[in-house]
């Protein structure tokens, strides 16, 4: 294959298609090992993509390990809204990515690192990498107590978890990734995964929530690089192959050609926002305006991360009955995203009277809509 | 005609499906209507159950979860059908045949069995049923070998395809002129005899036929010799373009945009632009630059030219009003909250700096910040977004000289700035030099100001860009 071979030359692949000794029971002697230069972490899953569409891996596995810059990863049928708290990761600059394998919400920053198994679909084996990792945490570190569960994932000390799983199957090739808690912030970690949204009704995927520990707590002396070299070298040793990582640029169109329009798309709003399965947000909230308290409900049903039915209950009069159906009506079929709702609500203020009163209850009004995404 | 056509061909169907869609020869005169019908012949295939193959680890139930197909849709083989989840594994499920999806078994978030029927396609019958093994693509074939057909005592070269494409059409090779080598006969031949028989522009072959392509020595443009002596047939390709125009709905931002400027319509606009040598105020900026770096601001031009603007409303405060709905009534608006036209990914927003008659350009400067760090990130608040009763819009960092700003109701006014440009000017003595120029361009409302008043206020705003020093004669 073209591609296969202009991968060989950039990277002067070090590893050679040996012949298996005379033991029929290994599988594989061929393998790659890559590691990304970059941090970003929608360069890291398009070079996921690129491998899952563009390599044959008959002859050839590939692992490929990567960290990432702080950003929260969602699985690919979930809805970010119920899993992690969208407002603090604008407020924090934190990046959201949804990924194209199934599984749950996980926290990236550099001190987790993700491991990409990438086998043809016949070969694709989850368990067995997961006991690869654990056998060479134990090789690194005798004493730790980590190992597999049936959920597929890896437990520090029969309670903690420091690894979940995904993974993503197309027609002829297959990926199982996951991700090892070395050094991360759990305080960032545990904020950012809770959602503040409520009355949401969906049929996402939902995650399943965890006590987590990284594993310097439990070793201080452990590193995200030593990790990452053990791994390679376990791998390394079962496939009989030289045990070097080659770094890779995710942002090298020589390398990986089309990789820059998958890095793009992943990071569009129709794939981050817009493939959230439809749900629903019935939902109340209290404004304090004046000396008056007053409640307003709210029911919207979104389709494609776009507000399909939009439902404001207001106390009669509060506010010109015209100008609210005008903001229903403007609202439905927009983004349920808070900018667009501003920028919408805003508008309408203009061809309105000009008048304080209005005004002012108008923008609290608006300010607890948009709180609500 | 057409119509009995089709139904001919479906009655035909079961009995000798090899025949399907042959038309005899006494169709010929709507030899390009068949063609048509070859293409769109659906009702011939067989439906076929596509079943949810081995997902693998032992899985026999998954749920659907997203389908990127619908009934009716066509598919080719590899196409994606359907994301199935399993136990945090999403599976893209692809179609192992080329045809119609007629059929899907499962709704959204419903469990699919393996082994158990996913979708029902109708396959074109002529096609047959593909493997169930994994199909390796293998590469074209390629037809070495040219036959010999003896028509009338000529020999007409030709290839298979071509031979079986001019059979399908009915076209006696004899009556066809070959523009290849040795007057061999093309597939392009075929076409130009089609298009000149009917006139039409004829569709592009159908996917079904493979057509292989044609070996090199043909493709080979004619060597000049036989250039010399072949007829000039006038080689017209058929042109075919298959893109089509897309409609979407407005919303968001746009639909914002079309409400703003449809109610600005009802405003009569009127322009007046002029050049500002900003020259001193270049050499300004780069000196307090830093200054305002070590307090942590990012220090443009632009602080400078909202607190000119509102050193000159203070004099013309008409350009800060507004005008009632029934034009009865003008307000003049105490506050200069004056919005800056920003350009974010999704659109164009307008956030306003408050009370800009009380700030330094410093604290202008700092807001400015603010605003567009938080406008970037999409985290506008409602408050920063309205109240705005004058407008600046800096096109110039994109680019352009002159332009005709929209005014943004209920204001007013509104001025565009075009980019800085380094161009020859003539100073007090008569000498040429480098000037950094910029042109501004304001829209105002003619229903409550007159031209004096606007050029007069831009008269005032371009002196105190032009020397800064003055302005701080006028700060308050």
């Amino acid at each position: 294959m073209v591609l296969q071979s202009s991968l060989k030359n950039c990277l002067q692949l070090p590893c050679i298609l040996r012949t298996p000794k005379a033991d029929f029971r290994s599988t594989t002697s061929g393998g790659l090992i890559i590691q990304s230069i970059s941090n970003d972490v929608y360069q890291n899953l398009a070079v996921e993509d690129w491998i899952h569409d563009h390599m044959n891996l008959e002859n050839q596995q590939v692992l490929f390990l990567w960290r990432n810059s702080p950003a929260v990863v969602i699985g690919r049928h979930q809805n970010p809204w119920q899993e992690c708290n969208l407002r603090l990761l604008r407020q924090k600059n934190i990046k959201l990515a949804r990924r194209r394998s199934g599984g749950g919400t996980v926290y990236h920053d550099l001190g987790n690192i993700n491991l990409t198994f990438f086998t043809t679909r016949k070969k694709y084996e989850r368990m067995e990498n997961l006991k690869l990792v654990v056998k060479a945490l134990k090789a690194l570190r005798p004493q730790l107590d980590v190992h597999v569960t049936d959920r597929y994932n890896i437990l520090l000390d029969r309670q903690y978890k420091i690894s979940g799983t995904a993974a993503k199957l197309g027609r002829t090739t297959a990926y199982h990734h996951c991700t090892l808690l070395c050094n991360a912030d759990k305080f960032v970690l545990s904020s950012v995964l809770k959602s503040p949204y409520k009355g949401l009704k969906s049929n996402a995927t939902p995650s399943v929530p965890a006590s987590v520990k990284n594993l310097f707590e439990e070793d201080p002396s452990l590193t995200c690089e030593m990790l990452l070299n053990a791994i390679a070298e376990e791998y390394a040793k079962q496939r009989q192959m030289d045990h070097r990582i080659t770094l890779i640029n995710p942002a090298d169109e020589t390398v990986f050609p089309g990789i820059n329009n998958k890095t793009k798309e992943l990071q569009t709003w129709e794939w981050v926002y817009g493939k959230t399965p439809k749900f629903s947000i019935s939902t109340y909230f209290s404004m304090v305006y004046k000396d008056s308290v007053l409640d307003v409900k709210v029911d919207m049903d979104v389709k494609h991360g776009r507000i399909e039915v939009c439902n404001i209950d207001l106390p009669e009069k509060w506010l010109p009955p015209a100008l609210c159906s005008e903001l229903v009506k403007s609202l439905t079929g927009s983004k349920f995203c808070p900018d667009e709702t501003a920028t919408l609500a805003t508008t309408l203020l203009r061809v309105c009277p000009q008048d304080d009163e209005l005004h002012s209850r108008w923008n609290l009004l608006c300010e607890n809509m948009i709180m609500l995404m | 005609v057409c119509i009995h056509r089709v139904r001919s061909c479906s009655s035909i169907r079961f009995i000798k499906s090899k025949y399907v869609c042959v038309f005899d020869k006494s169709a010929l005169k709507f030899s390009h209507q068949q063609r048509l019908f070859r293409t769109s012949a659906v009702s011939c295939g067989q439906i076929v159950q596509f079943k949810l193959s081995d997902i693998g680890e032992g899985i026999t139930e998954v749920t659907v979860k997203e389908w990127y197909i619908k009934e009716g849709d066509s598919v080719s083989q590899f196409d994606s059908i359907c994301e199935v989840q399993s136990d945090k594994a999403s599976v893209t499920i692809t179609s192992r045949y080329d045809g119609i999806i007629r059929k899907l078994h499962y709704n959204l978030d419903e469990i699919a069995y393996v082994g158990k029927p996913l979708v029902d396609i109708e396959i074109d019958a002529s096609k047959g049923v593909a493997p169930e093994e994994d199909v390796v693509e293998t590469p074209p074939m390629s037809h070495e070998e040219h036959t010999h057909q003896e028509i009338k005592g000529h020999k007409t070269l030709a290839t298979p395809a071509v031979r079986r494409l001019a059979m399908e059409n009915n076209i006696k090779l004899s009556e066809v002129v070959g523009t290849g080598k040795d007057n061999r006969i093309l597939k392009e031949d075929i076409l130009n005899y089609l298009a000149k028989q009917t006139g039409a522009i004829l569709p592009p072959s159908p996917k079904a036929e493979i057509i292989p392509p044609l070996p090199k020595s043909e493709t080979v443009p004619a060597a000049p010799k036989d250039r010399a002596r072949k007829i000039p047939v006038p080689v017209s390709r058929p042109i075919v373009f298959s893109g089509k125009d897309k409609t979407e709905p407005i919303t968001g931002f746009h639909k914002a945009m079309v409400k703003t400027m449809s109610a600005a319509l009802k405003i009569p606009h009127f322009g007046y632009c002029d050049e500002i040598d900003l020259t001193q105020l270049v050499q300004l900026r780069e000196e307090l630059k830093a200054l305002a770096q070590i307090r942590g601001v990012k220090l443009s031009f632009m602080p400078f030219f909202i607190k000119a603007a509102s050193l000159g409303l203070l004099q013309y405060p008409i350009l800060n009003a507004s005008l009632d709905e029934s034009c009865q009534n003008v307000t003049y608006k105490a506050s200069h909250n004056i919005g800056v036209a920003m350009d974010t990914e999704q659109g164009l927003i307008v956030p306003n700096v408050k009370n800009v008659q009380v700030c330094s350009v410093f604290e202008i400067a700092s807001e400015l910040n603010r605003l567009q760090s938080l406008g970037s990130a999409g985290q506008l608040g409602t408050n920063d977004l309205t109240g705005g009763t004058f407008t600046l819009s800096n096109i110039g960092t994109i680019g352009g000289t002159y332009t005709k700003p929209v005014i943004l109701p209920p204001e007013v006014a509104i001025g565009a700035l075009g980019k800085i440009q380094v161009l020859p000017r003539f100073n007090g003595k008569g000498e040429v030099f480098k000037a950094q120029i910029m042109n501004v361009s304001w829209s105002a409302d003619h229903r409550i100001i007159d031209g004096a008043t606007m050029a007069r206020f831009s008269n005032l705003w371009k002196s105190y860009l032009e020397n800064p020093a003055s302005m701080l004669l006028d700060l308050k």
